[in-house]
């Protein structure tokens, strides 16, 4: 186990921070998190009431920044006492037991477990802090959710906007689409309402009908997109553009004019299956996982390719209409399955909620993080998002501020924060490489 | 049968509207290849800015200190108008689009989009929630034209947007900058080397647009006088699809788009129930763009600026 120091490509405060953490892994970060999680858990509620701060802040106190400035002090203190020093605490706590143990036989086992295992354990880890960390408030449990929504959505659009590079505003029609039809099929499944009668099934199967429910909405989505990926094979660009926002045009129109659906009043009722955040973390995760395999294998490469040259790709034997096709109804059923989500989280859907702004909205997060870029779009959403929250105390001008920072953006990085580039974590490519290593050597070693 | 032609008169009147916007969207589109998403929100600062204009003359002229009539404010409210709208265009050219001058198309567009959003917050932030009520400039009358009842704020309308359009289409053609303008819709490289001043006509182009929308918004706010700031958003992304059903880079396509546009959505709320028009009418403008995918007076290949 030798301990390379490869010195950081990055220069600057960034490089040497970043040289200094190199051979920390990741669990170890999980693990801070965790301290930190259970530290304010602990005594955050006290700590922020004896520093003036008042109710335990929803947000690191970042937005309270905005409310009353002379809190900042206490903010500071608050974030490092509770957040920062347990969080390197643990951090090198951890590093320093794996130098310590490091020659230990049991330790060694611990670097071979496969990698998906690590993953998969890695990300049951950061379920756990999720979870603790949303227990101490409602509210961030909601933001948490529809973090995962957004979070769906971005990616889902990356695929279409990024990879085939169009110019689509469609999702918000799509979510529409899948909204309404899992709330149908829930509504009309589990639970007694006036227009859809009594309910067929019994209420406790409502949870596990609820994927299958969203699978069903996110392929009508799916099957309503093709009136989208069709004239995509003859339109490209612009025009494009505007049969998708005819298409968002249409949706709202006919949900409007159809009664049963509630029409412009909304549509409630539905059954409280999306109020885990395990639930969310799940389709969350799995979104993540499914559009990585996609842009990752011989169909992603084809989209890049008919998205830098159509006819060229088409030379090189890509079928164009098949991944035309493939993309918009991939897109399609995520928005989809994300409406599903949202219908269920916030337990109330209109057609006014998914206009023009809501697609705004999604686009500045997909451009914020970064086109062609699954971890992009993460943190695009992760960042809108908190800043969207932390911002939330200066009312109307966060609606001023946070356009310039999207425009300021857009002109540094016009390709978003992460375009065309992934987070490279170090610890998982050393990982890689060592693993690659002991398959190269030569037998009989 | 005078049902039919008192809706096209109408179409006529709210299709101007759309013709005026969408003509801004594509003299920016054949000249930088962008999408001006910001542009609906320029119509609705410059409806605000015809607002204070027009509050201000009317209040002079009252009081007495300007002798002026009606009339006289209100060809002054739209000149005045115009100009100061055309200021708003160059501001989101300088600050928005020019620092993209070489990137994605799509990344300018979701710049204009933001743009748009901050115009709409500013406005809502400066003046408020409360619906601002644009001052009656002229009086209203009706009178019948055969089996038509117009007005003679509709009949402004129209006449007005066409004859924009033609001394639109004249600058084009007659004059150095106009020449400019088209020759960089042919080819955008090469204008630098011609020694034209590529930032200066750029500047010219959203300057143009914006003077335009502003004559809309003078004329919108007439005709419909209970201003809010986010107004131009509807307007603005459906003179969009006017501009893209006409045709990108055309002149007389944006209009013919925009009355177009005007004509299927008015006809589609007379014929069936209003509720309705948005579905109907864009189905209808999908099946256009099916048949003719570039618009009505599109060119595959080419964004050129012309009639």
């Amino acid at each position: 186990m030798q301990q390379t120091s490869t010195p950081s490509r990055f220069g600057g405060l960034y490089g040497r921070i970043r040289a200094r953490f190199q051979d920390v892994p990741i669990s170890a970060w999980l693990v801070g998190m965790l301290a930190a999680v259970l530290v304010e858990a602990l005594i955050g509620r006290d700590l922020a009431y004896m520093l003036g701060l008042g109710n335990l802040p929803s947000f690191f106190g970042l937005s309270l920044i905005f409310k009353k400035w002379n809190l900042i002090p206490s903010i500071v203190v608050f974030i490092v006492v509770v957040y920062v020093l347990p969080a390197l605490a643990a951090v090198y706590l951890v590093r320093w037991a794996m130098h310590r143990w490091r020659g230990v036989r049991g330790v060694a086992w611990v670097q071979r477990i496969p990698t998906r295992g690590y993953i998969i354990f890695n990300l049951a880890f950061v379920y756990v802090v999720l979870h603790l960390w949303a227990a101490s408030s409602d509210y961030r449990l909601l933001v948490l959710r529809l973090l995962g929504v957004n979070i769906i959505l971005t990616l889902s659009l990356n695929l279409v906007n990024g990879w085939m590079g169009e110019f689509s505003v469609s999702v918000a029609g799509f979510m529409a689409v899948g909204a309404y039809v899992s709330s149908v099929l829930m509504v009309w499944g589990f639970v007694n309402d006036d227009v859809f009668g009594p309910a067929v099934f019994p209420e406790a199967w409502a949870p596990y009908a609820f994927p299958l429910a969203l699978i069903v909405a996110g392929a009508v989505t799916a099957f309503t997109a093709l009136a989208v990926a069709i004239p995509s094979f003859r339109t490209r660009g612009d025009y494009l553009a505007i049969i998708t926002l005819a298409y968002l045009f249409i949706v709202k129109s006919s949900i409007e004019n159809i009664d049963f659906l509630g029409g412009a009043r909304g549509f409630m009722n539905q059954p409280k299956v999306a109020d885990s955040l395990l639930v969310v973390f799940l389709w969350t995760v799995l979104a993540v996982w499914v559009m990585h395999n996609y842009v990752t294998s011989t169909l992603g490469k084809a989209t890049s390719a008919v998205r830098d040259n159509e006819p060229a790709a088409e030379m090189m034997t890509v079928n164009t209409r098949k991944v035309k096709m493939v993309a918009f109804l991939t897109h399609a059923f995520w928005s989809g399955v994300a409406g599903g989500l949202y219908a269920h989280i916030v337990g109330y859907i209109n057609p006014g909620s998914f206009g023009l702004v809501k697609s705004a909205e999604i686009l500045g997060m997909l451009y914020l993080g970064g086109l062609n870029s699954v971890t992009g779009s993460v943190l695009g959403t992760v960042l809108f998002t908190l800043l969207s929250e932390i911002l939330r105390p200066l009312k109307l001008v966060k609606w001023m501020v946070i356009p310039v920072i999207l425009i300021v953006v857009m002109i540094k990085r016009p390709r978003g924060l992460l375009g065309f580039q992934e987070i490279r974590l170090p610890f998982l490519e050393r990982r890689a490489r060592a693993e690659e290593e002991v398959s190269h050597a030569p037998a009989g070693d | 049968m005078s049902q039919v032609a008192q809706q096209l008169f109408n179409a006529l009147q709210w299709g101007s509207f759309y013709a005026l916007i969408a003509l801004g969207y594509s003299m920016v589109y054949s000249i930088l290849m962008l999408f001006n998403f910001a542009h609906g929100d320029v119509f609705m600062v410059a409806t605000y800015i015809g607002y204070f204009v027009a509050t201000l003359l009317l209040g002079l002229a009252l009081s007495g200190s300007l002798p002026l009539s009606g009339v006289a404010v209100f060809v002054l409210t739209l000149l005045l108008t115009m100009f100061l709208a055309s200021f708003i265009g160059i501001a989101v050219e300088r600050v928005a689009y020019r620092p993209l001058r070489d990137a994605p198309r799509a990344s300018a567009a979701i710049t204009g989009l933001m743009v748009g959003i901050f115009l709409e917050t500013l406005v809502l932030y400066l003046l408020g929630a409360s619906r601002r009520n644009f001052p009656t400039l002229i009086e209203v009358n009706t009178f019948q034209l055969g089996p038509v009842q117009v007005t003679n704020l509709k009949v402004l309308t129209i006449v007005l947007a066409v004859v924009l359009m033609v001394l639109l289409h004249l600058f084009i053609r007659k004059t150095k900058v106009g020449m400019a303008m088209r020759a960089m819709s042919y080819d955008y490289a090469v204008i630098p080397l011609m020694g034209v001043p590529l930032d200066l006509i750029i500047a010219f182009t959203f300057a143009l647009g914006s003077a335009l929308a502003g004559a809309a918004g003078v004329l919108f706010g007439m005709a419909y006088p209970v201003l809010d700031p986010y107004m131009g958003v509807l307007i603005g992304w459906k003179a969009f699809v006017a501009a893209i059903l006409g045709g990108r880079g055309s002149i007389l396509g944006a209009v013919a788009g925009g009355f177009l546009l005007g004509f299927i959505e008015i006809l589609v709320a007379a014929v069936l129930t209003s509720t309705m028009r948005d579905l109907v009418a864009y189905s209808i403008v999908l099946l256009i763009l099916t048949f003719r995918p570039y618009g009505l007076f599109g060119e595959e290949h080419s964004v050129r600026l012309r009639l």
